[in-house]
């Protein structure tokens, strides 16, 4: 097999690649135009009709999308598709006030698939390959992403979903995985658990991994890759736009190839939110160009990277972003969950009169993501006795892990200890180091 | 029949206790009773203070967490079974101790005095006055 799952398309010469946006780019902005009343209005407003885009140079024409208008026109105000077209729906994890429900039709998903098996290949799999997968499955975009990709090429895909990690090894073992797809984190807890267990890398099958969904450094990338015996790769998408496969690596390992046939990306100054020239530092925006239920133009991403269009050693003509260096707005992802600190407010304004002072503090151990809130007590927030302040911690915790599905460790603190910057909290402290 | 006590929200790390108890001594608050219940993270200090009000006045101008609960005060006899003879007749009307220190204890009356928090004051005040304990009122606290 090809080390390539499209070689026309991979590596396809710049201007071939430009007529093909072109094209794409001009539909879709019809199409969205016709059947998207809430971004027509936008477009609208700036005076601008499907005539005036007509090829990527007057892509910066278009207004851009946020969250926030994800968030207004929830659930139905961003289709562009009758209902009865659509077979699917992903949603980003589980939040409250945050959500966001994707729309895909058949077309979306077999994109969408097509693209994950890209970076299934470019990691080394083939219809031999035994490809493990073990990212969340449901409403989370990882687990479907991947394991579609996975039968498009013709791996033997075995869903795992997360968890239960002894059966994750054991399967790996009788089975002989050559492929595993998940978050690093748990890639990393895979292979310790390996180790612990009195196994080794000579012990498993494995030979490659497609991990993502969270950040992630270089050293932890040698070190999974250690522990298991493979080579490991980064693989960059969101919900938004489809999912997994937004980008992926190659063997080169240095930076995402950006699946350009179906997502136009541009790099914005997000003060401005002027183009910014290739090779800048800013803004990552996504155009969907073949999306046809959900079809979002110049989605703000709010991750900050850097596009490269330097020759790739692979072969691929796609164009490649760095990893993520963080973010314009205040969103963390912990434990591959992304989370707001508003989330955290709404669910401490229930527990007082005044919304009790907070402080998020994130750090890993090992290789795991460690979660703590510290919350400032108020008088009326707890009474003579024990329990009255250890209910409040398991109420807490209990509202908290509803709305993130993930744990976080409450700690209750004095009134005013938590260290305030020019009278405001400190919302958050990230001691994870990950850029 | 009941005095007030004074629950603080104090952080397990070092010098709290001096802070809280420093910052009552320079108020010219006077200690009758405490108590203080502790977890890993954090402790509950209770206290039983002459001025209840000017005390938690003073805490809260500091900026401490403190909510304020009506407890019992009692006099029993300083000696062995003195403190089984209350409990006991709390025990036979059915009434639940959730916790209790002792305060003051007086070498010239042989009597000592006890915090009790109670699930229901009214109940408890009743059956230790009929059996014959005496359950201190504020004002008298404030005096000892």
């Amino acid at each position: 097999m090809s080390r390539f799952w499209n070689e026309k398309i991979e590596c396809m010469s710049r201007e071939e690649m430009k007529k093909l946006q072109d094209e794409r780019l001009a539909a879709q902005v019809k199409h969205v135009f016709e059947n998207v009343p809430y971004y027509r209005k936008l477009m609208e407003e700036k005076g601008l009709t499907p005539d005036d885009v007509r090829s990527t140079e007057d892509l910066h024409k278009l207004p851009f999308l946020t969250k926030a208008d994800l968030r207004d026109a929830y659930p139905y105000g961003l289709l562009a598709k009758p209902l009865s077209d659509c077979v699917r729906i992903q949603s980003t994890s589980g939040t409250t006030g945050k959500r966001v429900v994707a729309f895909y039709t058949q077309n979306d998903i077999d994109i969408w698939e097509d693209c994950c098996a890209r970076a299934i290949v470019a990691a080394g799999g083939t219809n031999e390959d035994v490809c493990q997968v073990c990212y969340g499955y449901g409403l989370f975009t990882g687990g479907p992403g991947l394991n579609g990709g996975s039968h498009k090429v013709g791996c033997l895909t075995l869903p795992m979903s997360s968890g239960n990690t002894e059966r994750q090894i054991q399967f790996m073992r009788d089975l002989g995985s050559t492929i595993l797809c998940c978050t690093p984190s748990y890639a990393a807890y895979i292979g310790e658990t390996l180790h612990e267990m009195g196994y080794g890398p000579e012990d498993i099958k494995l030979k490659a991994g497609i991990f993502g969904a969270e950040p992630w450094t270089e050293e932890m990338r040698r070190e999974i890759e250690k522990l298991l015996g493979i080579k490991a790769y980064d693989i960059y998408g969101l919900t938004e736009i489809s999912g997994p496969g937004v980008s992926f690596e190659c063997e080169e390992q240095t930076g995402m190839h950006i699946n350009e046939d179906h997502f136009i990306a541009e790099i914005i100054d997000p003060d401005t939110g002027e183009v910014l020239p290739e090779g800048t530092k800013g803004e990552l925006v996504f155009t969907s160009i073949t999306k046809e239920a959900f079809p979002l133009l110049r989605y703000r991403t709010r991750d900050i990277c850097v596009l490269s269009r330097e020759k790739c050693s692979c072969g691929r003509t796609l164009v490649k972003m760095t990893k993520p260096m963080g973010r314009t707005d205040d969103m963390l992802i912990i434990k591959g969950v992304n989370v707001f600190p508003s989330q955290i407010e709404s669910v401490l304004m229930k527990m007082s009169n005044a919304t009790p002072n907070y402080q998020i503090v994130v750090d890993r151990t090992g290789n795991t993501d460690t979660f703590e809130i510290k919350v400032e007590i108020s008088d009326d927030m707890f009474s003579d006795t024990i329990k009255s302040v250890t209910d409040l911690e398991k109420k807490i915790s209990g509202d908290i892990h509803s709305i993130l599905g993930i744990r976080a460790k409450i700690l209750l603190v004095e009134p005013k200890s938590i260290p305030r910057s020019e009278g405001k909290a400190v919302r958050v402290i990230d001691n994870r180091k990950l850029v | 029949m009941t005095v007030k006590q004074l629950s603080v929200f104090v952080e397990n790390r070092a010098g709290r206790l001096s802070a809280v108890t420093r910052l009552l001594g320079d108020s010219g608050i006077d200690i009758r009773a405490v108590g203080i219940a502790d977890t890993k993270d954090f402790g509950i200090l209770r206290l039983i203070v002459n001025d209840p009000d000017k005390a938690l006045a003073a805490l809260r101008k500091a900026g401490c967490s403190v909510t304020c609960t009506n407890v019992l005060a009692i006099c029993i006899s300083d000696k062995p079974g003195g403190l089984a003879a209350a409990m006991e007749t709390l025990y036979k009307d059915n009434i639940s101790v959730e916790y209790m220190y002792s305060a003051t204890i007086s070498k010239e009356d042989g009597t000592a005095y006890l915090i009790l928090r109670v699930d229901d004051n009214d109940s408890a005040a009743r059956a230790l006055t009929e059996g014959g304990f005496r359950v201190i009122p504020q004002q008298e606290l404030a005096k000892l």
